[in-house]
């Protein structure tokens, strides 16, 4: 094809059309190598993750594998670990997210002001984000919540309250508190690109016009701030889904912290049992699938309803 | 506009939330310079003569080799989904490519897997090539991990820049290398050290696949830092100077970008 249209004189329709055949050519060819390497490094992985999930394959009996069908899945559920695992899952994602989303605009309202020192402000501010999650599980387990020498039973020792042993009796509060501290910080920078994104004008209008403070808040603040609210509420739930750390860290799956990620952990590399683990891997992808649509979905009717209105 | 009162108090108050949830960070330092008998006494103490025992014995276990093989997967990690990630976002952004959503969508989705979800053929298959336990392969792992997030923050920065520049260049003819790597990559350039440093953060900090597919030649500071407390002894002071040597690098590196973190940590999606 080419080379007849080469050797008569093309017409300007047929060039038009080689053109565009090579651009999209040269467009593949700048896009296929990041596509590739992703489908050989994360999408070939997942496809064998549902592979192994339908397999009956313990690494101590390595010559008595075969297919199950989906047996480790009825074991999942049967075996009793998978609901409360799904429960700790989302109990722990739903109440970071929403904790951190919370914090996350305070902190953004009271740094979107002419506060001296902003700038200082706001680098301490990221830095819970910033720091290595293994290192802000310890120093949570050990310096802040430990029984002896944890800061918050000092604080509680200060207001002649009775000690605490938050890592045996509280471990989801543990968790979900380190969880928190680290994503506000997240959610404050989205919300405050958000608050520095609105229109002055129309708040000016807002206070000419005679409405108060938390009127323009819930009234102008609050729907301008919906996209970002999304935006962090997404990324958070997403994330935080594959907490891993934290459990691992501070309470090895102990008082309903067991995550989905952890229970496969132990079932892959406890237990060495593949099939079932592989069966968690897949069950993840789904819960965060229905996570995600949920988050953007309903979450945000019941919480902005009132807003918008 | 006037400082009333009510601002004063605000700004106080501002601040000492701003304190209070610093404080675990500043208690971490300060602890990694106590004896390690005040760092775990009851009573804590900020009055104290600092000592780097901490630190001692932090390097006497090797905090450095481990913080080494960090610095080599990040860095391996982050030169990848940089140099796959420019053309990709180049294409996509300002050369019109058909069905870009659909390639998007793919990358962010991509980006949403849970490392549960691929980890097990990974470790399977890297057990039985004997590449468990290896840094480049982590870096590699890393690299894909990096990837989809540099795509969309490189995109949004290619995004900015005015296409009668590109169209410009076309008319006189410059060729597609000289294009991107002379006339766009400039405009770009701090776009691309924050996706560099934002990658280099993320891959400095995993624990998951790191405590997985390392043991002992190539452990990163995270699982180290998480198999750290053995139960001998007090250990705070140690911990915390350990922590504070892990955590610092990339800290500062956050620090330094903070302008452009929303946009990495957003995708691109807010500026």
């Amino acid at each position: 094809m080419s080379t007849t249209s080469a050797v008569k004189a093309p017409s300007p329709q047929q060039d038009q059309e080689q053109v565009k055949k090579k651009i999209a050519r040269t467009n593949r060819r700048l896009v296929q190598p990041a596509v590739f390497y992703l489908i050989i490094f994360t999408q070939v992985p997942f496809l064998v993750t549902i592979v192994f999930s339908t397999l009956n394959w313990n690494l101590l009996y390595p010559n008595d594998r075969g297919f199950v069908g989906f047996e480790n899945y009825v074991n999942a559920v049967k075996g009793g670990e998978l609901i409360p695992s799904i429960t700790a899952t989302v109990l722990i994602t739903a109440l970071s997210v929403v904790l951190s989303v919370l914090f996350g605009l305070l902190f953004a309202m009271l740094l979107n002001r002419n506060l001296p020192g902003r700038a200082i402000a706001r680098t301490l501010m990221i830095t819970p984000f910033l720091l290595m999650p293994a290192a802000a599980a310890l120093i949570w387990k050990y310096s802040m919540f430990d029984s002896n020498i944890g800061m918050v039973n000092w604080l509680l020792d200060l207001f002649n309250l009775p000690d605490v042993s938050w890592s045996t009796d509280y471990p989801l509060i543990t968790v979900v508190t380190v969880l928190t501290w680290q994503f506000t910080p997240f959610m404050m920078l989205i919300l405050l690109a958000g608050l520095q994104g609105q229109d002055e004008a129309t708040l000016e209008a807002a206070q000419v016009d005679g409405a108060g403070p938390f009127r323009v808040f819930t009234e102008i603040t609050l729907p301008h701030l919906r996209m970002y609210v999304e935006i962090g509420v997404l990324l958070g739930a997403v994330i935080i889904l594959q907490v891993f750390d934290p459990i691992a860290i501070m309470t090895k799956g102990t008082g309903g912290t067991k995550t989905l990620a952890y229970l496969l952990y132990e079932r892959a590399f406890i237990g060495l049992d593949i099939g079932e683990a592989a069966a968690y891997g897949v069950i993840t992808v789904v819960l965060t699938i229905i996570v995600a649509t949920i988050a953007l979905k309903t979450l945000f009717k019941v919480f902005m309803t009132g807003a918008s209105r | 506009m006037k400082t009333t009162g009510k601002d004063i108090a605000l700004n106080i108050f501002t601040w000492f939330l701003v304190l209070v949830f610093f404080f675990p960070v500043f208690w971490m330092v300060i602890n990694g310079f106590k004896p390690e008998a005040v760092a775990s006494s009851v009573n804590p103490s900020v009055i104290f003569t600092p000592v780097l025992d901490g630190y001692q014995t932090a390097m006497e276990r090797g905090i450095g080799g481990y913080m080494l093989n960090s610095l080599i997967a990040a860095s391996l990690s982050t030169f990848i989904a940089v140099a796959l990630a420019i053309p990709g976002a180049y294409a996509l952004s300002l050369r019109r490519v058909k069905k870009v959503e659909g390639t998007l969508t793919f990358f962010i989705s991509t980006r949403f897997m849970p490392l549960a979800a691929v980890i097990l053929p990974i470790y399977i298959i890297l057990k039985n090539v004997g590449l468990l336990d290896n840094v480049w392969v982590l870096g590699l792992l890393y690299g894909a991990i990096n990837l989809p997030i540099t795509v969309w923050m490189m995109r949004s920065f290619f995004d900015e820049v005015p296409f009668e520049i590109v169209e410009a260049a076309r008319v006189d003819g410059a060729g597609l290398y000289r294009e991107i790597v002379r006339i766009v990559l400039p405009l770009v350039l701090p776009g691309i050290a924050a996706a560099a440093l934002i990658s280099f953060i993320f891959a400095w900090n995993e624990y998951f696949f790191a405590t997985i597919l390392t043991s002992a030649d190539a452990r990163t500071a995270p699982p180290f830092l998480g198999s750290f407390v053995d139960g001998r002894g007090q250990f705070l002071s140690t911990l915390s100077a350990a922590a504070t040597m892990a955590a610092l690098p990339v800290v500062i590196a956050g620090w330094v970008a903070q302008k452009q973190l929303v946009r990495g940590l957003s995708m691109g999606a807010v500026k």
